[in-house]
């Protein structure tokens, strides 16, 4: 599998991402400038988070308009995987990938802590790896993770089974539904807040995240055993 | 060359803590006469004007502007300016 | 049409002593005339005055300076450029350094502490170094009093808002509340970088006929007069102007552009635009490669319009570094810097006759000798006198503490905000960015692997100011060796420190002699623990109403970690452990914790130390490290033994059950120093008590949530969930409360 982490002006977890990929999973990844304009060869993408643009207007505003975002769309619609982390969740809400808009924290700070997670959806290609309602234990650091969207997109969310992360035990955020990561309908675009990433090494004392890429990487491998046989 | 202000607010449906801090502290302030806070953005734009000003502005506004799941916008164009 | 006309020519400079409003003293003013042969003009009488200012020159502080020991084979970059480095071993060497912006935070504290955390990155990035992480010294007054409490929430934010965004973990640091800080906040922040040998860059103007040229933000009137601002007491209506705003967004760009720049032979120098701005970086690297700079301000990239050649060099606008390069090549430095959506921008060349040569206009508006700007500002050996508070403190019979309840004795030390727990700060930092952070903040130092390799290193900041309030001297000691405890707690070997003095006004003889006893301290300490000062700050005149703060000389250390293995938290790992203290307690409550508590304030002996104690125990606790018999490792500092006992149990689930061998309360809260407190498997105890001479059997760690410490006549049980709510919940608490 070859994966692509996309690169804005102001991304910071991109480096993160990279090695979640190229040492947590064994599987080869590349960093994508903003200006490029084609994803082809890639089999998945990843869109770090960071604060693109300096979060300036609002966070994922300016980047959604980047010269790579056709492509990212375009590789959305083909079904590859495209998973977007905290600055990413909010750039894939901006660029209308994933339903909803971010606001900022209800406590008006920013938070950096590990927090529990309940795996509400291990139905898709991004979850697969965790069973139905195992808390994992991952890292979140923004200021604007706040999830928020008008009560028929919340209830299509939750009759499509889009929601696939919930905080568990506390909100941080005061994210409407302890929503903390959805999928779009066709369950192929991930958007999150918390960082797995962050979570795909021992030495650092968690990894919990790693599943997530493990969950990636094994639907890539079912695609294509399935597609060569 | 029109100089264009654009006021975005957010939604009456949607919480802005940001206000109610100020609430908050504005009371504390004894200002207890303040019913409510909303915090928003003022944008400046120049602009050269176009016959289909109004329509560019607002194209401009819904794509990036603003985000209208949780924000609303007005504008006002102001008389020429020299640039 | 400029606007130089309406600044007065150099006779009304004269005459009207205008120098002296720009922080010139007469004899500095006829100094200058003396070296340009002439009366100064305007703009060059503003040179002179930043640059001359202490902020730059050190001018009270550098005789001190000079004392402090700046060698040592891991040395390889001493003080004097943008960071000190030194070597870890591989080719890889890491550089550090810590810098005050105190006057502008407690002006505008978001801004003020935004942009000196954006300062001091540049700092690291200028000299080749990939910043890896942050850290912070900070300091408020009395948290009840809402303009202080008000000064904290920014500041934290201010700093948050800036590493956060950039995307440098803020893995450390260390906070310390106290009524002499009202007025007088500290921020120090302090930033550690990784670098290769090969990439080590100088801020140097070498190569005749080179071309200068600015990169990142433009120049706007921001921040004029910033240097000599900081070398001034705070007054009521402190000068407006010179808070500046940061720009974290065009600093990640810059880093990312000058990182890449540095691999590129074309580069010949860099250099941040700290404080005093175009001035300084010129001058400095024009006088470093002894060779002169001619700069065309008509090219300086200008966010307002009409500025004159005063403004444009005395701004301290962010965001910006100078850049020298071979001549010819500037296509491909610009090339660079677009990538990155920055200009790279031509303003000047390298010239032979040493000066600063500024063009505006097509006219010749200033021409001054770089060394004169650089290296010749005045030395003043300050009178420095012995204060009488100090005789007084010396003459004093020792303070006893009278406890009568044990658990809520420590449950009030626990709560105090300089002991309490900061998480409420550094839940707002992200600590975890870039994904090498080990140990995060909340332990005794912070630990960050070099990935690639088994390596990592420990980073801490400490400055115990109540001890220095007694006695300087000892308490200059103590800072450096708490933080060398620390490093070495984690599992580290200390290599070398960084330092922010902040004190008073120099010119009062009782405050210099506090800046001398302090320094003389330092170094007795750095020596002994094989530590040198490889670069550092100082921050001068933190006065408000005639009100010095304690002299507080911030250290910040950087030790290796030999192997990832050996990294060691301060909490207990499990039940059956046997509990260990390095060090008797003498009964030391010379501006202890638990004086402050009863007292209110600090008075007495500072407690004793004793240097050849300190480096075998720190050698040797190291060494039990190393070889694996440690379970945990936590230095005693504030609120001594049963602060340790406390912070070493909470969040662990377990307990603790020890005895002691006298009066339980100097036993727990005496600040005796060289101490630690440690735990150790059963199987590992013969070996560790071979190895550290003074390691005292105390009891265990146990399942039960209790803490009991036992003496001769005396048992007593703490609940430790419930200490640890408390000393959780004080600092939230107070951040909670309305005014």
């Amino acid at each position: 599998m070859k994966a692509a982490v996309i690169v804005f002006p102001g991304s910071n977890c991109d480096q993160d991402m990279f090695y979640a990929i190229k040492e947590g999973l064994g599987e080869e990844v590349e960093y994508v400038w903003h200006t490029e304009t084609s994803l082809d060869g890639f089999d998945a993408v990843l869109i770090p988070g960071g604060f693109s643009y300096g979060d300036y207007l609002r966070s994922g505003a300016i980047a959604r308009f980047a010269n790579i975002m056709p492509a990212v769309i375009q590789a959305a619609k083909e079904g590859k995987p495209v998973l977007g982390v905290c600055n990413g969740f909010q750039i894939l809400l901006e660029a209308g990938l994933l339903p909803g808009a971010m606001l900022r924290n209800r406590d008006l700070k920013f938070i950096c802590e590990t927090v529990p997670l309940k795996v509400v959806n291990p139905n898709t290609q991004f979850t697969s790896e965790y069973k139905q309602d195992e808390i994992i234990q991952i890292p979140i650091a923004h200021g604007e993770g706040n999830y928020y969207c008008n009560e028929e997109t919340l209830a299509e969310l939750k009759a499509n089974n889009q929601i696939v992360f919930t905080y568990d035990s506390q909100n941080p955020n005061g994210s409407l539904a302890d929503i903390a990561g959805i999928v779009n309908k066709e369950g192929n675009v991930l958007g999150m807040m918390p960082h797995p990433e962050r979570a795909a090494d021992l030495v650092l004392g968690n990894d919990d995240g790693l599943k997530l890429f493990q969950s990636i990487l094994k639907h890539w491998r079912d695609y294509h055993a399935a597609y060569t046989s | 060359m029109k100089k264009v202000k654009v006021f975005i607010t957010l939604k009456e449906s949607v919480l802005d803590p940001q206000g109610q801090a100020v609430k908050e502290s504005l009371h504390n302030m004894d200002y207890k006469n303040v019913n409510d806070v909303r915090i928003g953005k003022y944008i400046e734009l120049e602009i050269e004007d176009s016959a289909n000003l109004h329509q560019q502005i607002e194209e401009l506004c819904d794509k990036m502007l603003a985000n209208t799941v949780i924000e609303n916008y007005r504008y006002e164009v102001l008389e020429e300016v020299q640039s | 049409m400029p606007l130089t006309h309406l600044e007065p020519s150099p006779e009304q400079i004269e005459q009207d002593k205008v120098y002296r409003k720009m922080g010139l003293s007469e004899k500095e003013y006829e100094n200058v005339k003396n070296i340009l042969g002439r009366r100064p003009n305007y703009t060059e009488t503003g040179l002179f005055s930043v640059m001359w200012s202490e902020h730059c020159s050190y001018k009270t502080s550098k005789p001190v300076l000079k004392t402090f020991p700046t060698k040592g084979k891991q040395v390889l970059q001493g003080p004097g450029e943008g960071a000190g480095i030194v070597d870890i071993g591989d080719g890889q060497a890491v550089a550090f350094k810590i810098e005050s912006h105190n006057h502008p935070s407690a002006v505008e504290p978001y801004q003020g502490a935004a942009t000196g955390v954006g300062g001091i990155i540049r700092d690291v990035f200028s000299m080749g170094a990939r910043p890896i992480a942050m850290l912070n010294s900070l300091r408020f007054g009395d948290p009840s009093i809402p303009r202080v409490k008000y000064l904290f929430e920014q500041i934290v934010a201010g700093i948050a808002g800036y590493g956060n965004c950039i995307g440098i973990p803020t893995v450390g640091g260390e906070i310390a509340f106290d009524p002499c800080y009202n007025e007088n906040p500290l921020v120090n922040a302090m930033c550690v970088g990784l670098i290769n040998h090969e990439d080590i860059q100088v801020g140097q103007a070498r190569g005749l006929g080179n071309t200068v040229m600015y990169v990142g933000a433009t120049t706007g009137r921001d921040g004029i007069h910033g240097a000599t601002f900081a070398s001034e007491e705070l007054t009521e209506d402190a000068e407006r102007s010179a808070v500046q705003v940061g720009d974290p967004f065009m600093e990640k760009l810059l880093l990312e552009a000058c990182l890449e720049l540095i691999k590129h032979d074309a580069l010949v120098g860099i250099q941040d635009m700290g404080a005093a701005g175009l001035v300084s970086s010129s001058s400095e690297m024009a006088s470093k490669a002894g060779m002169g700079i001619h700069m065309n301000l008509d090219d300086i990239p200008q966010r307002e319009t009409n500025m004159t050649p005063y403004e444009m060099m005395l701004s301290e606008s962010q965001e910006r570094m100078l850049i020298v390069v071979k001549k010819g090549r500037e296509d491909e430095i610009t090339a660079i810097f677009e990538k990155w959506g920055l200009h790279a921008v031509t303003v000047g060349e390298v010239i032979e006759e040493k000066v600063l040569r500024l063009e505006h206009k097509g006219e010749i508006v200033a021409e001054v000798p770089v060394d004169a700007l650089a290296e010749d500002a005045p030395v003043y050996h300050m009178p420095s006198e012995e204060p009488a508070k100090y005789r007084e403190n010396q003459s004093m019979a020792p303070w006893k503490p009278q406890v009568e309840n044990i658990e809520e004795t420590l449950t009030q030390l626990v709560s105090m905000p300089t002991i309490a727990s900061k998480e409420w700060v550094y839940r707002q930092y992200d600590h975890m960015v870039q994904t090498n952070t080990v140990v995060a903040p909340g332990s005794d130092a912070a630990v960050v692997r070099i990935r690639g390799t088994r390596k990592a290193l420990a980073m801490t900041t400490d400055c115990n100011a109540k001890y220095l309030s007694l006695d300087p001297l000892v308490g200059g000691q103590i800072a450096v060796s708490e933080a060398a405890r620390n490093i070495v707690c984690s599992g580290g070997l200390p290599l070398a420190i960084t330092d922010c003095l902040n004190f008073g006004n120099p010119e009062k003889p009782e405050v210099f002699w506090e800046i001398e006893q302090a320094a003389k301290g330092m170094s007795d300490a750095c020596l002994s623990l094989n530590t040198p000062v490889i670069s550092g700050n100082v921050s001068l005149y933190n006065e408000t109403n005639k009100h010095a703060i304690d002299p507080t000389p911030v250290v910040g250390m950087v030790g290796l970690i030999k192997d990832i293995d050996h990294v060691t938290t301060s909490e207990f790992k499990q039940a059956g452990d046997a509990i260990y203290v390095i060090g008797k307690a003498d009964g030391s409550f010379g501006g202890s914790a638990i004086q402050l508590l009863q007292e209110g304030n600090a008075f007495g002996k500072a407690p004793a130390l004793d240097l050849a104690i300190e480096e075998q125990r720190q050698a040797q606790l190291l060494e039990a490290i190393q070889s694996g018999y440690v379970q945990s490792a936590h230095d005693l500092s504030d609120g001594g033994l049963g602060v340790a006992l406390a912070e070493s149990v909470f969040g662990t689930g377990l307990g603790a059950e020890v005895e002691l061998a006298n009066d339980l309360a100097i036993e727990l809260f005496s600040e005796t120093q060289s101490r630690f407190l440690v735990s150790v498997t059963k199987e590992n105890r013969e070996a560790f008590e071979a190895i550290v001479n003074d390691a005292i059997f105390l009891g265990h760690v146990t399942d039960k949530q209790s803490i009991q410490f036992s003496s001769k006549n005396d048992v007593v049980t703490v609940n430790p969930v419930e200490l640890e709510k408390a000393w959780k919940g004080a600092l939230t608490c107070f951040m909670k409360t309305e005014n």
